[in-house]
């Protein structure tokens, strides 16, 4: 297990009129090759579970254990944690302030204090495995890129300091289809290809059905639900009264078997609906 | 860290305090200020100390809610302190080192900081029971006889209430940014000074990027809804001073006419 947290309690605003609960009790285990799909309504504590996950935030209650440290202690090595666990916040392209990509690319693995090759080295993988061109882009100003280009700027400089567990908050919100496409594929190759334990947070059912094999939804601060994405898109009634949905396609396939059609409907993807779909109208036919 | 700033925080009720007219408010305030300039002597601070805890208890704000908003400053109030209480001179109480302290340096010392310590209490509370939107709205009212010297008192105002609504905005963001780039190993809290200015480089660029952005934003939308200034500008809640806010202000006058002429008996 590479992540523990153990009861965690954590309260904004302390003993003012603005007193807010915002993590209630949370326990839940991270293994090594997860790739977890975080979704709750806005205001549901995610983002405050995040920033627990790499020690930017320390808890009024409870216990967190990431790979081996405990965040809990005062004289926890909280720079090692931050290498281990690579937060991409919302927007991270507004987080950019250097005059070229490879500079601010270079600001986290230069933090680190790694050799000058090592962080060319680090920073020339980041690029490749965001799908930015090193040689034509990485002299250029990150000002001067597309919306889709500076959030993966960003993203490579969270990668550049090889963490093993990443944690990426929204990453396609804001922009077009074929940026969305294009961080969702970075994301795809980062987990099969480098082994990266990944914790996605998003509103995109259909983004989290697709990709990942775990899921934690999140209510009021608590846990709500925890398992597969077909255990979790099961329960629809549920997920609707805590404000959250279902992939599309698997309320389709839902009402298409309230019609009195005799398919699956914990069909979770357009391609697997397509299999289902066909092998039923095929055998309809036959019959 | 950024959360113990609490200048210029609203703390929402509804008390006689929060609901005494803004214009008499800021008045009150100035006359605090003032008064508190005016007291050579520590006995009238004791007036000072009665008016505050009266102003809190009724108000209900916690007290230390109010104490915390000291925080931020306690460079300044120990800076004065020091200056004080090692270069007044006269009658030498201790001597350590270089260092004296002298009977007059103490008490001038303590005085000064009490005075800081009461001015900075007191204006605090005025917005801590002010909504940011009556406290311009005051302060436009007020400014507005000084329309007629080419005073723009409505666009004052209005970049006024733009600053304070960004406040605590901009502090969320740094924050955030903050924690961005913490998050890729940056380090604001140790090595020597030239270090730590170098460190806010990754804060303060991507800050000052958003704030324009923002600003621009703001600007479009403002011109959008065909905002054009002052002019034929008409109010939903027109502020009017009732009983209370005369009888307040009145009391005030008093008040602070005692404070001040303790100087001159």
């Amino acid at each position: 297990m590479i992540i523990t947290l153990e009861n965690l309690n954590y309260i904004y605003n302390p003993n003012t009129p603005f007193e807010k609960k915002a993590l209630d009790n949370v326990s839940l285990n991270i293994n090594e090759g997860d790739f977890i799909g975080l979704i709750g309504h806005t205001g549901s504590g995610k983002s405050t579970l995040v920033q627990h996950l790499n020690g930017l935030m320390r808890p009024t209650s409870g216990k967190i254990n990431i790979d081996g440290i405990d965040i809990s202690s005062k004289d926890a090595d909280l720079k090692r944690v931050r290498q281990k666990v690579g937060l991409v916040f919302q927007y991270p392209e507004h987080q950019l302030f250097e005059e070229t990509i490879y500079k601010d690319i270079a600001f986290g693995p230069e933090n680190l204090e790694l050799g000058e090759d090592e962080v060319h080295k680090r920073v020339q993988k980041a690029m490749k495995l965001v799908g930015l061109d090193f040689e034509v882009l990485k002299d250029r100003s990150p000002f001067e890129l597309s919306g889709g280009q500076k959030r993966r700027v960003a993203i490579a400089g969270v990668l550049a300091m090889r963490p093993k567990v990443l944690i990426l908050d929204e990453p396609t919100a804001g922009l077009d289809p074929r940026g969305r496409d294009e961080i969702l594929n970075s994301i795809q190759t980062l987990y099969k290809e480098e082994g990266i334990t990944i914790i996605l947070v998003s509103h995109s059912m259909e983004d989290i059905a697709r990709m990942v094999n775990r899921i934690v939804v999140m209510h009021r601060g608590k846990v709500a639900m925890e398992g597969s994405a077909r255990e979790v898109f099961s329960q629809v009634e549920k997920l609707e009264k805590m404000g959250l949905g279902i992939p599309q396609i698997t309320s389709f396939m839902r009402h298409y078997k309230l019609k009195g059609n005799d398919i699956r409907d914990d069909i979770l993807t357009i391609e697997d609906a397509k299999i289902e779909l066909i092998k039923y109208l095929r055998s309809r036919e036959d019959a | 860290m950024l959360k113990d700033i609490t200048i210029g925080q609203y703390f929402p009720g509804d008390t006689f305090i929060h609901r005494l007219d803004p214009r008499i408010k800021i008045l009150v305030s100035i006359m605090y200020i003032i008064s508190l300039f005016f007291v050579n002597s520590f006995y009238p601070y004791i007036f000072i100390l009665g008016f505050i805890l009266l102003t809190i208890k009724v108000s209900k704000v916690p007290i230390m809610y109010v104490i915390k908003g000291l925080k931020p400053l306690i460079f300044i109030i120990s800076i004065t302190f020091a200056i004080n209480i090692f270069l007044t001179k006269g009658e030498v109480l201790f001597q350590i080192g270089p260092l004296t302290i002298t009977k007059e340096g103490l008490s001038q010392a303590v005085f000064m900081a009490l005075r800081l310590i009461f001015l900075i209490i007191g204006t605090s509370l005025l917005t801590l029971t002010t909504s940011p939107i009556s406290l311009t709205d005051g302060i436009e009212k007020l400014l507005s006889p000084f329309k007629k010297i080419g005073l723009p008192a409505h666009e004052l105002a209005m970049m006024m209430t733009i600053a304070l609504r960004f406040i605590p905005t901009l502090l969320e963001e740094t924050d955030k940014i903050m924690k961005a780039q913490m998050a890729r190993g940056a380090d604001f809290e140790s090595g020597n000074i030239i270090r730590r200015a170098k460190s806010l480089v990754p804060l303060l660029v991507p800050l000052f990027i958003n704030a324009f952005r923002r600003a621009d934003e703001l600007a479009i939308a403002m011109e959008a809804r065909c905002y054009r200034g002052g002019e034929h500008r008409t109010r939903l809640n027109e502020l009017r001073l009732k009983r209370n806010d005369m009888v307040a202000f009145g009391i005030m006058i008093l008040f602070f006419g005692l404070v001040i002429s303790t100087r001159y008996i």
